[in-house]
């Protein structure tokens, strides 16, 4: 793998920028590598590769010519592909849009090609991001590049993947209920779930859509900023978008607000949570406390009952999303049928997986008359209870340390034929997408395994920069995955010496 | 037969049948009641749709005015429309309904091809307007029917199922899909046919002078259904409805909802029950059929819309709605009748055609005599714009030249007929009062010396016609009058003629 691939994100926009290094030999580096190990990862569904090379010759021409470029000029990007592309896919690795072609692109990809970056492929995900391993995929599932036979995470498993293994440097996923985060969790990397409506939803394929946001993941806070600046921001295209401008000066990262404290909700590090985890947890504590942190003991619901609410208001919501698939204009559409009902019945029949089918019935008995009032109505003012208990909780600290899940990155097919066990995964994610706030997965250790683990900070409402401020703190007290690095899996063959540049801790 | 014969048979045929049904209905309902509310769909007179920026002009090449928010693509996101919350709420004030600040988009949840969503983002257990009235005028007296809400929802596309070599095909258009449209439900106040029509041409008048709606129910701007039950008079309790669809014309709202009112009566005389059902009015054949029972109601499934926010409508903006509010039909109706003492059929044609009462007010405000002005306005220059093709907006006589014109027509300085010719050249040349009656030198000659001299001459070239008159033939009168008239060319006051006319008749020394 070459070495330009273990810069950070800022480190070659800046060298770029200055013509320093070619846009070109990013790209090519990273497609080499993309050759090299996506065989074994699978983490994209398709590449970009001819005009990546375009849009780096061009960046490269604009460089010489002296010509100002982006924040990410020449950054190898992957998205997620159920953002969409109109030069490329929207599959959401479902056999419905399997051969859709968008007509449009969505606000957050325009806006990382505004700054320069290049994409250079659309990942692997869960079926409408439906799941947390990834293997809900009709494509296939995508490998952890830390250990081939476990999973990546999900939803947002394949974007994960690919900057873990070096095939790009930083990447876009999506987050319902935990889909950066988990991964992230899962592949050792940064990633930021957005408050709600600070990203444009705005071209993104709706799975829930009071709950969906954009999230930018990378190896380091510093990159995880410099993405998220690049794709937030107000977007006339979306109602829900907040019409404040949420970008955080990358100086502010360096200070931590006086007085900080951290609350912990103890009566969640109970039953499920791996001992492993529970002690790269503690051990995380005690760095923060080095820090100057001062960790608060705090009162939250009981995330089962976040569980239950989330399960059923993405559903009933993914219910109507996925309605407008039915294989009348676009999409998949069932042959040797001859009347309009047989025509729904088995184009969705055969264009949707079993998870996305459970999800559909799901939340549309939760919205049946009769049923309505007991399930939906009840899981919306769970919500609005869950809410207030969180804004009280924030009222006292300024963010929220847990575990990003309860365990690290599991064996594929383990819990594949178990959805409630695979729903718990979620379980400590969840609940910042239900407030609505901003919440990010860092690096903070690993098993004795050899597996990346993740921490968790939940912050205030529109407070992105002190969560980052407090992931590059972490940074500077710890060196991320650590030991794992240098254990001798099949991983680190996989990633050669491991990424271990500037950004990547 | 001749074609005429036969055509004058079925008219004769049609008016007897006519005339039996509302015999029976007038029976019918002497021990019957019928309760109807009306549910009506009007498209809302705005520039785009509801939900993004495509044109909502009528008759467009099929899928022409479409984009991937209203063909349902993947990743997009409704955008509501300004303008259209204007006029839901415009048509909310015009209707005295309570105004919610903080409404509430809803999804509609069910499967049709014309349907890109395959749901309908509209509004549903908080809408924007609530509890409004429309009044209303039948024969026996004025009415008024309580409105129970008035939503915004988008418009679904068109199906058409042409035939091709003896093949059913299916045709979508998306044109009319994401179309703004305001629902007004009416309470079950209406009872009977006439209600029901006098009430919806009042909500139709309303529409339209609102500029909320064009009203044109030929190109499905307006559209009605009907909620249909009966009670025997004296009960309380309201009987099982019938739901009417495809009441595309006012003729047809009338017919479909007699002939429902008698099929259920009948029904219920005979022993019978009524189904609660939804049934499509087929205007050919003259009847209604079931559309769909209630064991096949869908159920829609609605539940908030998660992609839009609350719809807030605060108090400044509503106060900024209703000053921009127009005078109302039936308001107008009284202020004209009031301020300008005119009559019902000027009233009439001053409601229809608000630039036309704009027009004539104008000229009542600026000096012109209200009479005056009723007839010069709306017979005089009405007649020549129509010969024109041109609008009184577009008039060719300004205000202040109609003010000058009847000003000097008051002050008795212009005859009417000079008045007719000024005015004929004022709207051919776009020429001013005082110009073209200048020109002609029409000023009308009130000093009595120059009278004199025209009906002097008239007498000294009539010597038998002035002797006719003083020996009794009184009829010679109007004769002499007009012979002053025509010798000065119309210029001279006619009611100062007549008297100096008389008197010199009277001098015996003439
Ligand atoms: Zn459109």
């Amino acid at each position: 793998m070459s070495d330009l691939l273990r810069l950070s994100a800022s480190e070659i926009a800046a060298q770029v920028s200055r013509g320093g290094l070619r846009a070109s030999a990013v790209i090519e580096a990273a497609l080499a590598r993309i050759a090299e190990v996506d065989p074994q990862v699978h983490a994209f569904l398709s590449l970009r590769a001819e005009p990546a090379r375009r849009r780096a010759e061009e960046i490269d021409q604009r460089v010489r010519s002296g010509a100002r470029v982006g924040s990410l000029a020449g950054v190898p990007v992957a998205v997620k592909d159920n953002l969409c592309d109109q030069d490329g896919s929207a599959t959401c690795a479902s056999r419905i849009l399997e051969r859709f072609r968008p007509s449009y692109s969505a606000t957050a990809l325009r806006r990382v090609e505004a700054e320069d970056a290049i994409v250079i492929g659309k990942t692997n995900l869960d079926e409408f991001a439906m799941g947390s391993s990834n293997e809900n995929s009709a494509f296939g599932p995508t490998h952890n590049p830390w250990d081939l036979d476990r999973v990546p995470g999900g939803s947002s498993g394949g974007s994960a993947a690919a900057v873990a293994a070096g095939e790009a440097v930083l990447s876009l996923g999506s987050d319902t209920g935990g889909s950066v985060r988990q991964p992230a969790a899962f592949c050792g990397l940064v990633a930021l779930k957005p408050q709600y409506g600070h990203l444009s939803r705005h071209g993104l394929v709706a799975f829930a859509s009071s709950l969906d946001q954009i999230g930018p993941m990378a190896r380091s806070a510093r990159d995880c900023a410099l993405l998220f600046n690049a794709v937030a921001g107000h977007d006339p295209r979306d109602a829900t978008s907040l019409s404040r401008d949420p970008r955080i000066e990358l100086a502010q990262l360096e200070t931590l607000p006086d007085d900080l404290r951290l609350g912990v909700p103890r009566a969640w590090l109970g039953e499920g949570l791996d001992p492993e985890i529970r002690s790269a947890f503690e051990a995380t504590c005690a760095r923060f406390e080095a820090c100057g942190a001062h960790l608060v003991d705090l009162e939250l619901p009981d995330p089962r009952h976040a569980i239950s609410t989330y399960y059923i208001l993405a559903n009933a919501e993914a219910s109507s999303n996925l309605a407008r698939f039915d294989g009348v204009r676009y999409g998949h559409r069932a042959e040797g049928v001859h009347d309009l009902h047989a025509m729904y019945e088995r184009s969705r029949g055969e264009g949707f997986g079993p998870e996305v089918k459970r999800r559909i019935l799901m939340g549309t008995f939760v919205l049946s008359s009769g049923y309505y009032e007991a399930f939906y109505a009840k899981a919306q003012a769970a919500r609005r209870l869950l809410r207030r208990a969180f804004d009280q909780a924030l009222e006292t600290v300024h963010a929220i340390l847990i575990p990003t899940a309860p365990t690290a990155a599991f064996r594929l097919g383990e819990k594949s034929g178990d959805p409630l066990a695979m729903y718990l995964s979620d379980i400590y994610t969840i609940t910042s997408n239900l407030v609505g706030h901003p919440a990010v997965s860092f690096p903070a250790g690993a098993t004795q395994e050899g597996l990346p683990i993740g921490m968790q900070l939940c912050g205030r409402a529109g407070d992105e920069r002190t969560l980052l401020a407090l992931v590059q703190a972490h940074e500077g007290r710890h060196d991320g995955v650590g030991a794992a690095r240098s254990a001798a899996s099949p991983v680190t063959g996989l990633l050669g010496r491991g990424p271990a540049g500037e950004g990547w801790r | 037969m001749s074609r005429e014969s036969s055509q004058a048979n079925r008219s004769r045929e049609a008016q007897q049948e006519a005339e039996q049904t509302a015999a029976r209905l007038a029976v019918a309902l002497s021990s019957w009641e019928a309760v109807i509310g009306l549910e009506v769909h009007a498209q809302l007179r705005t520039r785009t749709k509801l939900f993004c920026a495509c044109s909502t002009a009528f008759g467009a090449e099929p899928n022409s005015q479409v984009c991937p928010v209203c063909l349902g693509h993947p990743g997009v996101l409704p955008v509501p429309n300004r303008e259209a919350v204007v006029l839901a709420v415009r048509m909310g004030l015009a209707t005295g309904c309570a105004v919610r600040e903080r409404s509430i988009w809803a999804r509609k949840n069910y499967f049709y091809p014309d349907l890109p969503k395959n749901y309908q983002i509209t509004q549903f257990d908080r809408p924007i307007c609530e509890h409004g009235e429309v009044r209303f005028a039948v024969a026996a007296g004025p009415r008024s029917a309580r409105l129970r809400r008035i939503h915004l929802e988008e418009d679904a596309g068109k199906s058409k199922h042409p035939e091709k070599a003896g093949e059913t095909l299916s045709r979508i258009d998306l044109n009319r899909c994401g179309t703004p449209l305001i629902e007004i439900v009416s309470e079950p106040d209406l009872r009977g046919p006439e209600e029901a029509y006098a009430y919806l041409a009042a909500l139709k008048e309303i529409l339209e002078h609102t500029g909320v709606c064009d009203g044109n129910m030929e190109e499905g701007s307006l559209r009605c259904d009907a909620n249909v039950s009966v009670r025997r008079r004296g009960e309380t309790a309201l009987g099982t409805r019938t739901e009417l669809k495809n009441l595309n014309s006012f003729r047809f709202v009338e017919k479909a909802i007699i002939y429902e009112i008698l099929r259920q009566i009948a029904r219920l005389e005979t022993g019978g029950t009524i189904e609660q059902e939804t049934l499509l009015w087929e205007p050919a054949l003259g009847r209604t059929r079931t559309m769909r029972s209630k064991e096949d109601a869908h159920d829609y499934r609605y539940f908030p819309e998660p992609d839009l926010p609350p719809l807030i409508v605060s108090p400044d903006w509503i106060a900024e709605i209703a000053l921009a509010l127009p005078e109302l039909p039936e308001a107008k109706r009284a202020r004209l009748r009031r301020a300008y003492g005119l009559g019902e059929g000027e009233v009439e044609i001053l409601v229809r055609q608000p630039e036309v009462c704009d027009y004539f007010e104008q000229v009542v405000a600026g000096g012109g005599d209200s009479r005056l002005a009723s007839v010069w306005v709306l017979t005089e220059l009405v007649g020549h714009l129509n010969r024109l093709g041109r609008q009184i907006t577009d008039s060719p006589v300004p205000v202040p030249e109609m003010v000058a014109l009847l000003q000097r027509l008051a002050a008795g300085k212009l005859t009417g007929k000079l008045a007719k010719m000024a005015l004929e050249e004022m709207v051919d040349t776009g020429s001013t009062a005082e110009l073209v009656i200048q020109a002609h030198g029409w000023e009308v000659v009130s000093d009595d010396r120059a009278i004199l001299q025209f009906i002097d001459a008239v007498i000294a070239s009539n010597p038998a016609g002035v002797a006719e008159y003083r020996a009794g033939k009184d009829s010679n009168f109007r004769w002499l009058v007009g012979q002053v008239m025509k010798l000065s060319r119309g210029q001279v006051d006619p009611r100062r003629t007549e008297e100096l006319l008389r008197q010199a008749l009277a001098d015996p020394d003439a």
